[in-house]
């Protein structure tokens, strides 16, 4: 099985359902980069964030498309994400923040066996 | 010397309409103190309603602000700044619980420098012009300078007061009313400001609506009822909110973020002067406001020839940066602004650990004993090399990434290898290398032979993903307005086609 590049957490599974429900619509990730709010995933309804058309996806977590912008992708491609969830306000129009939790992402870098494995993606 | 907390309210309502009004919905966030982790005070959590009620007491407040000849607009500014100024203590010291920074910091920069925002475009008004042009002996043109109505700012949570004046004095100034969403990690000072002025602000001029981004920032940034939007703070959202305006086809200013290097050439080491000694300083203000800053010089790149006894200076100071209680004057680096901050940081540290970056100072959190929960970190430094990810990511820590270069080629290589462009600094004593790199490198704002300097009368903003347009200095008053051309014939004869 090849290695997937974004994983989630149970937490933010049990997470992502719930906004679902609260939103009543699907949802999708774009990661951030820069100043103040920046280098976290932020999580929008489907068709609230326009995804750019170099945008990089890097895959599905609990069913919901992962983004980055393709300048990101590239100093980001040797690392591995697990979307977490922690307590505490972030700050931004990410739809969780509301609830006085944030998602976060643990990076780490991939073992050589994993990067023999990566799962293809498309990218520009 | 140490500084009493301000006695804060139980909760504060917003400023709409020269007025205190409860959030429709009469929900409160609680306001954290990333000092202590303590809740402050609690602020209102607005909706599309509250910002509906903010958009429509803008109006109201236009039909008579847009009018208000320049002097008089000038003179509520110069009073704004006046009681501001009046008050400096009580506002330093509420920034520095709101954000964590260190008081020697507000008391010093953040609040006279905004306070001089608003004297500052007080008197650009009064002395510019528009222009008029004789086209030929019978015509003449004349570009007219009118505001654009009500606009919208979010504003970040690092320099909350200083960031409220930047985007608020020349708005106003202008002859805008505006509807300002502070960040939600900083949302009290602004208000304690608000109510310094309150007496001499014309009703409607300044709204102030807090909340949080997806309730408050999204409905006024989609508001069909503004006529620009201004934005500081990270890439995704910029897109979103450039997105928001394209639906109702306004002007959008993005200021988003940096990596910027800050270029030691080898002349510096020439003599051990005080020049010598201000390039020291120069670098160590990777530290400053707790590296919290869209211009924080994050990458130094050292010249190889000095960089080991250069470095060696530079630890020595490092060393000396003294933490700790963020209310007391002699503290040098305070608190991260949040916890959500404070552990980003903290894992970018991790990040650049397993990189194989090598650490040369600090890499951990601070253990302050006079506030155990707080969010402190130590200042921090890796050397590695461009390509790393704490090279090519904003951390908006106190962590810097040094690397060295053999000559001023690859200095501005690497020095412009980053998707972002904001700020720049270039250290030298010989006049022909400080023109190659402060014109070869791409960024908006280019300190040469110093750092961090943010005088209003010099313009600031990014190159590529750092943004779009400038804030500070008179050019910013054309983001907040539109020209007017008003082509007038003392010509008596027709044309003559039909």
């Amino acid at each position: 099985m090849s290695t997937k590049r974004v994983e989630s957490t149970q937490k933010t599974n049990e997470l992502i359902d719930k906004l679902r429900e609260k939103h009543g619509t699907e949802l999708m990730f774009h990661q951030s980069g820069g100043c103040c709010d920046g280098s976290a995933p932020m999580c929008f309804e489907v068709g609230d964030f326009m995804v750019g058309s170099r945008d990089v996806k890097l895959g599905e977590i609990h069913g919901s498309e992962f983004f980055m912008s393709p300048e990101q992708f590239d100093y980001i491609k040797g690392t591995h994400l697990t979307i977490d969830v922690v307590e505490g306000r972030g700050s931004s129009f990410s739809i969780e923040i509301p609830l006085g939790v944030r998602f976060i992402a643990i990076s780490r870098l991939y073992t050589n066996e994993e990067l023999e494995n990566l799962e293809e993606i498309e990218v520009e | 010397m140490g500084f009493e907390k301000p006695k804060f309210k139980e909760k504060y309502e917003n400023f709409i309409g020269g007025k205190w009004v409860a959030p429709v919905d009469g929900n409160y966030f609680e306001a954290i103190s990333p000092i202590d982790n303590g809740v402050m005070t609690k602020v209102a959590q607005s909706n599309k309603k509250d910002v509906q009620l903010a958009v429509d007491a803008g109006w109201a407040g236009f039909e008579s602000w847009g009018k208000t000849s320049v002097t008089e607009r000038s003179a509520v500014l110069n009073k704004i700044a006046d009681a501001m100024e009046a008050n400096l203590e009580m506002l330093a010291i509420a920034e520095t619980w709101d954000n964590g920074k260190a008081i020697r910091e507000t008391i010093n920069a953040d609040l006279p420098l905004a306070i001089d925002h608003f004297r500052y475009f007080a008197s650009v008004i009064r002395s510019e012009s528009g222009s008029i042009s004789d086209l030929d002996s019978n015509t003449v043109s004349q570009e007219i300078h009118e505001p654009l109505g009500v606009v919208g700012q979010i504003i970040p949570w690092n320099f909350p007061l200083l960031m409220a004046a930047w985007k608020i004095a020349p708005a106003i100034a202008a002859g805008n009313c505006v509807v300002l969403k502070p960040a939600e990690q900083t949302p009290v000072s602004i208000l304690l400001m608000m109510e310094v002025i309150a007496d001499v602000l014309p009703a409607g001029v300044i709204n102030i609506v807090n909340g949080f981004g997806p309730e408050c920032g999204k409905p006024l940034a989609l508001n069909p009822g503004i006529r620009k939007i201004g934005f500081t703070g990270e890439t995704t959202t910029g897109k979103l909110i450039m997105q928001y305006a394209s639906e109702n086809i306004i002007p959008v200013t993005l200021e988003l973020g940096g990596k910027s290097p800050n270029i030691f050439m080898e002349s510096i080491m020439e003599k051990d002067d005080a020049f010598f000694n201000k390039a020291i300083e120069g670098l160590v203000l990777f530290a400053f406001n707790q590296g919290e800053v869209c211009t924080c010089p994050s990458r130094a790149l050292i010249q190889e020839s000095i960089y080991e006894p250069f470095m060696k200076r530079v630890l020595a100071r490092v060393e000396a940066i003294k933490m700790g209680d963020p209310l007391d004057s002699s503290t040098m680096m305070g608190a991260q602004a949040s916890t959500d901050q404070y552990e980003k940081i903290l894992h970018y540290i991790n990040i650049g650990k397993e990189e194989g970056a090598e650490l040369l100072a600090g890499g951990d959190k601070f253990e302050n004993d006079a506030y155990p929960n707080g969010c402190y970190i130590q200042p921090t430094i890796f050397k590695g090399n461009n390509k790393m990810r704490i090279f090519q990511e904003e951390i908006f820590g106190p962590v810097l990434s040094v690397t060295t270069f053999k000559d001023l080629d690859e200095a501005l290589e690497i020095a412009n290898d980053t998707i972002y462009g904001l700020g720049a600094g270039v250290w030298t004593r010989d006049v022909h290398e400080m023109q190659t790199l402060t014109r070869g490198i791409q960024a908006g704002r280019v300190w040469a032979n110093c750092y961090h300097a943010y005088p209003a009368h010099a313009s600031f903003g990014g190159y590529k993903l750092s943004g779009i347009g400038r804030e500070t200095h008179m050019m910013m008053l054309n983001n907040y307005r539109h020209t007017k051309n008003i082509l007038t014939s003392y010509n008596t004869h027709a044309l003559g086609f039909f």
